[in-house]
């Protein structure tokens, strides 16, 4: 498997050159985007939404807030996979001795 | 044919009961009954109506409403795309019971009274429970016993709600229900449950991604839509149902975001998905109550669709977390491309089903001025993106190289993910066809130069923000803690807290069988019964002895005078 390690058995998209030109085309095209904007009147009549590339950032800071909400909440809310296995097996005997 | 006598559904449920007789029973009945089932539904005209009297009312056990007509349209679609999935890998307790679960839904689409509704409602719970509990292990069978309970509890606050309405008016007609007392807050409670609405939300994400492969495709397309349908017809423009919406969509963002379990982050979407809907339902206009139902169509496709591909990914390579998933679009091309089309609906993309779908129910909040509705819609529609659209294809076929190569799917899966991806494109490019059979007349424009800007600026963006914030989304180990919390951990047999409640329950139930008894006591000893011979003793063994002597008598009376 080490020689599949090598960069020339990769699949194309996975080696190096390749992901950064893929980078480039990303960036490329969310700039082509952000122009086109200039030459569309957004009119959902809030006014914001027709200010200078108002859907690219507001859908950037969004989802970078949600990640951020996500992962703090994860702090709180996060546990082993196997949390509820213990009381569960437990329970189950506790059912076997009803029976 | 213009009389429709058999109840569409029924064909489904009834046919289903013939599976069990022989494999090739079985697939022609797979392909066939979805089949009849929607020529009947088709053939019927519109507005038709069969009603049957049952002990003082008249059901309406077939009633061909739009909405209905366009609900029952999917689940049959459904049945057979899944049934073409399903029915080389999936057992015959499977299919039987995912086929009375979709021949119920029907069921539920086109009753026209509350009484036929509330029986093919329960009809479901037990279908979609066994279609679980086919999947034949220890986590399928515990998951599907607490996914019945809640279903039997969200069926009785349903039944409670039905019954009290009833009394309070005299009808038990299906249809738009206004919330004057409790009655209609239980149906509206009991649809809520099923729709996977706050706090009980978590057994979607519990039950569902515990099911087989193709078990799990079946689940995903009945029980919440039925909820949505029947929200849609009896509580369009409850306000109400707009927070509830609104929290849907960002509960299944934030946990599908911290999931690790392909088929749960797909679970998550799910209530995030039908979040949407129900803000539509609770907007209430016209264009917002066709767009939930548009989107309640579109989802159905591009949601199994993602589950296709994922049961593709669990059946060739039996692993379903994502730490131990990535680089299989190597060697499962397909599967990953025709998973991609169903990301790229979901998550709303131009020339997609969801595009043309979504942007109703964001579009009715612009036109009734709910600025900040409007806002969190948009947010979520870029969160969509985000945990269902790019996140689900890039863990599973790409990420890093897990090293797996698994062969691609079997022909009979493809060919499933096939139709339902040209269905998302179709749809998409061609929307005319489904903006025909919506509940009102559509004059709505979604390819319009602004709006094409706004969703790729939107969606893109999206996309910016996952890949820069990568680092932050590692995979863990870990399951997220819900409000199931409460009743598996809290409240279980084996914790202090739990022990205590069941008994304190004991308690009480042993008070009031004590109390109730010894006033039924009081009151027949007071009585002038109680001077007869056979009331001078209490065994209950006597009392079931003459009793049984009575009805053998009437037996014998029958038979020979």
């Amino acid at each position: 498997m080490s020689e599949a390690m090598n960069e020339k058995n990769k699949h194309w998209l996975l080696r190096k050159e390749n992901i950064r030109k893929l980078w480039i085309g990303f960036i490329a095209i969310l700039i082509v985007i952000v122009v086109a904007g200039l030459f569309v009147h957004q009119h959902e009549s809030f006014g914001i939404e027709d200010s200078f590339g108002f859907f690219a950032w507001y859908g950037f800071i969004t989802c970078v807030a949600m990640v951020v909400f996500a992962k703090l909440l994860g702090f709180f809310l996060k546990r082993p996979e196997n949390y509820y296995d213990d009381s569960e097996i437990g329970s189950n005997k506790h059912e076997a001795d009803h029976d | 044919m213009t009389e429709l006598l058999f109840p569409p559904g029924l064909v489904l449920v009834l046919g289903a009961l013939l599976m069990p007789l022989g494999l090739k029973i079985r697939n022609a009945l797979i392909f066939s009954l979805p089949v009849i089932c929607l020529a009947l539904i088709w053939s019927a005209p519109a507005g038709y109506i069969v009603t049957l009297p049952f002990i003082g009312f008249e059901l309406e056990p077939i009633k061909i409403t739009t909405t209905g007509k366009l609900f029952a349209t999917i689940f049959s679609l459904m049945a057979l795309v899944g049934g073409i999935y399903a029915y080389k890998t999936a057992n015959t307790l499977e299919l039987t019971a995912a086929f009375v679960y979709a021949g119920s839904a029907i069921g539920v689409t086109l009753s026209g009274d509350l009484i036929t509704l509330f029986i093919f409602w329960e009809i479901m719970a037990i279908g979609s429970t066994l279609v679980i509990w086919a999947a034949r292990h220890e986590a399928a069978y515990r998951a599907s016993v607490r996914y019945l309970m809640v279903h039997l509890f969200g069926g009785l606050l349903l039944m409670a709600g039905i019954a009290g309405h009833i009394v309070e008016t005299g009808s038990i007609r299906f249809e738009a229900l206004s919330l004057q007392s409790v009655s209609q807050y239980l149906i509206l409670a009991g649809f809520l449950i099923n729709a996977g609405a706050p706090p009980l939300s978590a057994w979607i994400a519990d039950a569902y991604p515990e099911a087989s492969p193709s078990g799990s495709v079946f689940l995903s397309a009945f029980t919440t839509k039925t909820a949505v349908f029947t929200l849609l017809v009896a509580f369009p423009g409850t306000w109400l149902l707009i927070p509830i919406g609104i929290y849907m969509i960002f509960y299944g963002i934030i946990y599908a975001l911290l999931e690790n379990d392909m088929r749960r982050i797909l679970a998550y979407s799910i209530v995030n998905q039908v979040g949407f809907m129900i803000t539509g339902i609770g907007l209430g206009t016209e264009m917002a109550l066709n767009g939930a139902a548009a989107h309640a169509f579109a989802h159905i496709i591009y949601k199994a669709l993602l589950l296709m591909s994922a049961g593709a990914v669990l059946y060739r390579t039996g692993k379903r977390r994502c730490t131990e998933l990535g680089g299989l679009f190597q060697t499962m091309p397909w599967t990953a491309l025709l998973g991609i089309i169903g990301a790229l609906a979901i998550s709303s993309f131009p020339f997609t089903s969801g595009f043309v779908t979504k942007s109703m129910i964001a579009q009715s909040a612009a036109d009734q001025h709910l600025v900040i509705i409007w806002f969190a819609l948009a947010a979520a529609s870029a969160g969509v993106f985000l945990h269902a659209g790019i996140k689900f294809p890039w863990f599973v076929f790409f990420q890093k190289d897990s090293g797996m190569r698994p062969p691609e799917a079997p022909r009979n899966m493809l060919l499933a993910m096939t139709v339902f991806a040209v269905f998302c494109i179709g749809l998409g490019i061609y929307p005319e066809p489904l903006y025909a059979i919506l509940p009102f007349a559509v004059s709505y424009e979604p390819y319009t130069a602004a709006h094409l800007v706004a969703q790729f600026q939107l969606l893109l963006f999206a996309g910016l923000a996952f890949f820069v914030m990568l680092p932050m989304m590692k995979r863990t180990l870990t399951i997220s803690l819900d409000f199931d919390w409460f009743y598996r951990k809290f409240l279980s047999a084996t914790t202090r807290p739990g022990i205590s409640l069941m008994q304190v329950l004991n308690r009480l139930v042993n008070l009031v069988i004590k109390k109730s008894w010894q006033t039924f006591q009081a009151t027949f000893n007071a009585s002038r019964f109680s001077r007869y011979h056979l009331a001078s003793s209490w065994p209950t063994g006597s009392m079931v002895l003459w009793i049984g002597v009575i009805l053998g008598g009437y037996l014998i009376a029958d038979i020979y005078l």
